[in-house]
């Protein structure tokens, strides 16, 4: 069996004559929580749409477990599962009925009252989707999207509008996902959440990628220079090095004892990828060559 | 039929539900979440039963049409209750639901698209029944009101409700597309269908329409519909005030059967699963 979820060359799409991808390439195999980021108009929402097949490309080849997502069939469709950005409407039937229905399109489906269960809605069970919070409306809406036992699940911007509580708790049902072995495309706009979920990121602007790797040495994170700062003198002071141990170790022998306001820094995700995403081919201005 | 082990192991793929299972398990959910919408309810369901009952008690003698006004109305806002149920019905929730993402969340499952309409025809078809069975129980219970009393006129109905609601149903999907936001769906939908009420013979009689008014009108279904109703509810010497003359059921017949085709045809050629913005 092929252990490729996802494989995509040279894919392009324009809009009426301006790129909104000029050029992707990703590989990403199975098992995998892949992170895609980047700024509004970035490419992202569009490259989603091609890989679920909801979307013509212009150009390059796209592979979704093992078929071509704009010529896939209801059995392809079977195997993925989508959970939309938008919050979508839903017939006005009770939680677990809902999921039960949905159940129903697939050829082997989870059982629907085990999947209410393990997203954290058996309280709900009952009650209609209109009466949900928004964060239980997501549960739902990813109920919705593993019932069919989806081999890959792409979520598009989850955790939207959740206060950090309910995003922390979401993060484990993902984690939960992703133990099962299901692969994991995930859209968003919050770096801590890539962080927390991701294998591996991917920073897309004005169309294509900028940056990928793990969240912990993307764009030369894990290489990047450290600041270490301290008070001398009753002043600021701080060295950028590639040997912050060294440099503290230095510090303690000189002061002999408490390094006064002492702190190192590496840069955070947010900071790397503010970096690639303002770099010279602009962000999300889709203003550059092929098409 | 490949049972047993194919859904459990790896080796031979579980079958795709059937389309006709699905449909069947959609047209159920239909009609469990139209119950649970008080305000379809009460504007594409008892509407036409609140006017006929309207009409029976305000309206009865005020006409020398030597009919109780139930009798008079009573075709005719069973028409209208059909194309409500179907036309305004179809035309306003699909319209809703491709632009709150619904449609397209359909879409993304492995889903058979004509399991989406198998389900929309059951719906259709128990709300037609309903509102049949409601409209005459109203009308003959409350002001024993006159039914067809012979075979071949229940016949009439029978074929006039079938061929009725499958053109407006068709003509309600197509209308859909033309609403380019839920919020427009009402305005696309109620506002014709309003129109064509007072211009098919439902509140006013065809013959006090202007020539041009009664030409434009026989485009449409409802018109037919209510004439059908009309040959099938009416004592024969009404047909005299027929703009013929006649019942003419074979034109009711062909009209209704064109509408069927070019409805199907509109809805082949217009239906989306997304919205624009969705490109």
């Amino acid at each position: 069996m092929n252990d490729t979820a996802i494989e995509a060359v040279g894919l392009t799409k324009s809009y009426g004559g301006s790129p909104a991808v000029a050029g992707i390439d990703l590989r990403v195999p199975r098992g995998e929580v892949f992170s895609l980021l980047g700024p509004n108009g970035a490419g992202k929402s569009t490259t989603v749409e091609i890989l679920e097949g909801f979307r013509r490309r212009d150009g390059g080849t796209v592979s979704v477990l093992g078929e071509d997502p704009g010529q896939a069939g209801r059995r392809w469709r079977s195997r993925i599962g989508i959970v939309w950005q938008r919050e979508t409407m839903l017939p006005k039937v009770p939680v677990r009925d809902l999921v039960r229905h949905f159940a129903g399109y697939h050829p082997s489906a989870h059982d629907p009252d085990e999947v209410v269960e393990r997203v954290g809605l058996a309280a709900k069970a009952r009650a209609l989707p209109d009466s949900l919070s928004g964060g239980q409306r997501r549960r739902l809406d990813v109920a919705l999207g593993i019932v069919g036992r989806p081999e890959l699940l792409f979520l598009d911007e989850p955790t939207t509008g959740f206060d950090p509580e309910a995003r922390r708790s979401f993060w484990e049902l993902i984690g939960d996902l992703a133990r099962r072995g299901t692969t994991i495309v995930l859209t968003t706009h919050y770096l801590e959440e890539a962080e927390a979920l991701a294998d591996r990121v991917c920073v897309l602007a004005g169309g294509r990628v900028r940056a990928l790797g793990a969240p912990a040495d993307l764009g030369g994170r894990a290489a990047a220079r450290a600041t270490v700062s301290w008070t001398e003198d009753g002043g600021h002071r701080e060295v950028r090095t590639r040997e912050p141990t060294r440099v503290v170790a230095e510090l303690a022998a000189r002061f002999s004892g408490e390094v006064p306001g002492l702190g190192v820094h590496r840069p955070t995700l947010e900071e790397i990828y503010l970096s690639l995403v303002s770099g010279p081919a602009g962000s999300g201005t889709a203003g550059e060559g092929t098409a | 039929m490949s049972t047993g082990t194919a859904a459990t192991g790896g080796t031979a793929p579980a079958r795709l539900p059937g389309v006709l299972r699905l449909g069947l398990s959609r047209g159920w959910l239909e009609i469990r979440a139209f119950a649970r919408e008080w305000e379809g309810i009460v504007f594409t369901f008892a509407l036409p039963s609140l006017i006929l009952i309207l009409f029976a008690v305000v309206f009865d003698g005020m006409f020398d049409t030597a009919m109780p006004a139930v009798d008079y109305y009573l075709p005719g806002l069973v028409a209208m209750g059909l194309m409500s149920v179907s036309f305004q019905n179809l035309g306003t929730e699909i319209a809703i639901e491709r632009d709150h993402g619904g449609l397209r969340r359909l879409r993304g499952t492995p889903m058979p698209p004509g399991a989406y309409f198998a389900g929309k025809t059951v719906l259709v078809a128990f709300l037609a029944l309903g509102q049949l069975v409601l409209m005459l129980g109203v009308g003959a219970l409350f002001f024993d009101a006159r039914l067809p009393s012979d075979p071949a006129s229940w016949a009439t109905v029978a074929w006039v409700f079938v061929l009725g609601t499958i053109a407006c149903s068709l003509l309600g999907v197509a209308t859909s597309s033309l609403a380019r936001s839920a919020q427009a769906a009402s305005a696309v939908v109620v506002v014709p269908f309003l129109v064509l009420q007072f211009v098919s013979g439902v509140f006013v009689p065809v013959t006090a329409l202007p020539d041009w008014v009664l030409y434009v009108a026989s485009l449409f279904p409802l018109l037919w519909m209510a004439q059908g109703m009309r040959a099938a509810f009416y004592p024969d010497v009404m047909a005299a005030f027929e703009p013929s003359g006649a019942w003419d059921l074979h034109m009711v017949a062909l009209a209704l059967g064109a509408w069927c085709v070019v409805g199907l045809v509109l809805t082949l050629l217009t239906f989306r699963w997304k919205t624009r913005k969705d490109g």
